[in-house]
């Protein structure tokens, strides 16, 4: 979701990672996912929308330029699996599920722009079980901002980024139309 | 956006920023259906009472799926079996319903008005699931998802209802969404069938079939009430179908790529001959599949409203 106008005018921004920070980034993540499963065999990539579908396709592409074999690309709404919609006033907005491949005794790398208290990535790997059951699930993540809410570790990620509790870490992608960026907003 | 409201009562009173959330948000319930665990645990712990004082199977067993692929408790609930029949009201049974914690409570009652009735008395959320000749919202919901899926636009569409539109929910529900959207719609029927002053929703009124055929994109028929023929509205069954029913020498007066569509049940070879109803311009099954996920949508968008 877009920053809107109302919350940069509140909250104070500071860029952690540029467009080259982040292409390098994924380029790491790329060869250690190769390097973690001995190539790229049976390995998926499902990306946790918006931000994580981005990712997974960058990914696939750099997996796909080193080993020159392609890899499946799926995408994951967690909504549905949410803990909080009794919470909420309003209701999220619901994006589309494609997973067009058999995900049983695949490793899937569930693929995520930031990893905070770690519910979405609970509620994705629910919503992933419900399509079949992987041999393996990990977890990559472009920015890893602490604050866990839950036993739940990356295996692959960009950059380790301490924040405080009230900051909001934003990832900026250029499929959502602005430059490549990672942004800190302080409130 | 959302959906802030805590009842879905007719299509009159949704706008069209509303009307496309529900449909948006159906796209992503069509999914869920197509996967091999068709269940979400999107509404657990909630419980669904389908509150039905007419007969229903289709509508009865759409909201009954609805609610168990989004993981509710859902409770059917007819009226012929229960203390209705001793005397009870509508408001009493709701409010008992109510006191065991339900959720949502999906009404289908013979008068026009009772789901806002108990809107306004119950702090569930009720859906409107057919009220007597007034609505059916999620009937025309689960049209317009059909249509748009094969049809892509309304804006410029022609569209035919077929049929009583004096005594169709499902022609009322429609004409008030499409004309919002921007279609062309036209009504066709027995004058006896049609209501005074029906233009006044935006309509073009025909008793002649074949001209309101002429360049129609999509032909919606609707049910031949024979069960309430007591009134005479046309001489006999034989007589409408030779005049209205939909056959396949009618069917060449529209547009190539027609499409037709009907609410179900149909009544094979009176307001539609099984050649159309089979053919591959009919939808009719598409409805029946879209309207689950219309349900799904609707139960869930609700569900933030209370």
């Amino acid at each position: 979701m877009p920053a809107g106008s109302l919350m940069e005018v509140k909250k104070v921004g500071r860029t952690i990672m540029e467009a080259q920070e982040i292409a390098r980034a994924i380029s790491r993540v790329a060869h250690e996912i190769i390097e973690h499963n001995h190539g790229i065999e049976g390995v998926a990539l499902v990306g946790i929308r918006t931000g994580g579908v981005y990712l997974a396709n960058r990914l696939a592409v750099k997996l796909g330029e080193i080993e020159g074999a392609s890899v499946p690309v799926g995408a994951l709404d967690i909504t549905l699996y949410r803990d909080d919609l009794d919470a909420r006033k309003e209701q999220p907005t619901l994006r589309r599920t494609e997973i067009p491949f058999d995900i049983t005794d695949r490793k899937v790398i569930l693929v995520d722009d930031v990893l905070f208290t770690g519910r979405t990535t609970r509620a994705a790997m629910d919503g992933l079980i419900d399509f079949g059951r992987p041999s393996e699930i990990q977890l990559a993540v472009l920015v890893d901002r602490g604050h866990r809410q839950l036993p739940i570790k990356a295996t692959y990620v960009g950059k380790n980024l301490p924040t405080a509790i009230g900051e909001t870490v934003e990832v900026y992608l250029e499929e959502m139309g602005r430059p490549d960026g990672v942004v800190i907003l302080t409130p | 956006m959302s959906l802030k409201r805590k009842d879905l009562l007719g299509m009159a009173d949704l706008s069209v920023e509303e009307i496309q959330l529900i449909l948006q948000t159906a796209d992503s319930f069509k999914e869920v259906s197509g996967r091999d665990i068709k269940k979400v645990p999107t509404l657990r712990g909630k419980t669904v009472v389908n509150l039905f004082f007419e007969p229903s199977t289709r509508t009865r067993t759409s909201f009954e799926l609805a609610a168990k692929r989004l993981s509710a408790d859902v409770i059917n609930f007819a009226a012929s079996t229960s203390s209705v029949v001793k005397g009870e009201t509508l408001l009493d049974t709701a409010s008992n319903i109510e006191a065991m914690q339900a959720d949502f409570i999906v009404l289908r009652h013979p008068s026009a008005g009772a789901p806002g009735i108990l809107a306004r008395s119950l702090r569930a959320s009720v859906v409107n699931a057919g009220d007597g000749s007034h609505e059916h919202p999620t009937q025309a919901l689960l049209d317009l998802f059909t249509l748009r899926e094969k049809k892509r636009e309304f804006k410029g569409l022609c569209l035919v209802i077929v049929g009583d539109i004096a005594h169709s929910r499902v022609a009322r529900s429609n004409i008030s969404a499409l004309v919002k959207l921007g279609a062309e719609v036209r009504v066709a029927g027995p004058p006896t069938m049609m209501p005074r002053h029906i233009e006044e929703l935006g309509v073009r009124v025909f008793f002649n079939l074949d001209e309101a055929l002429k360049g129609a994109d999509v032909i919606m028929m609707l049910r031949l009430q024979i069960e309430r023929q007591g009134i005479a509205l046309f001489p006999s069954i034989r007589e409408y179908s030779r005049i209205y029913g939909l056959t396949p020498e009618r069917l060449r007066l529209a547009e190539r790529d027609v499409l037709v569509m009907h609410p179900g049940p149909i009544n094979r070879g009176v307001e539609i001959s099984p050649e159309v109803a089979d053919s591959g311009a009919s939808v009719i099954l598409d409805q029946v599949t879209n309207g689950v996920a219309i349900r799904m949508a609707v139960l869930y968008l609700l569900s933030a409203g209370r």
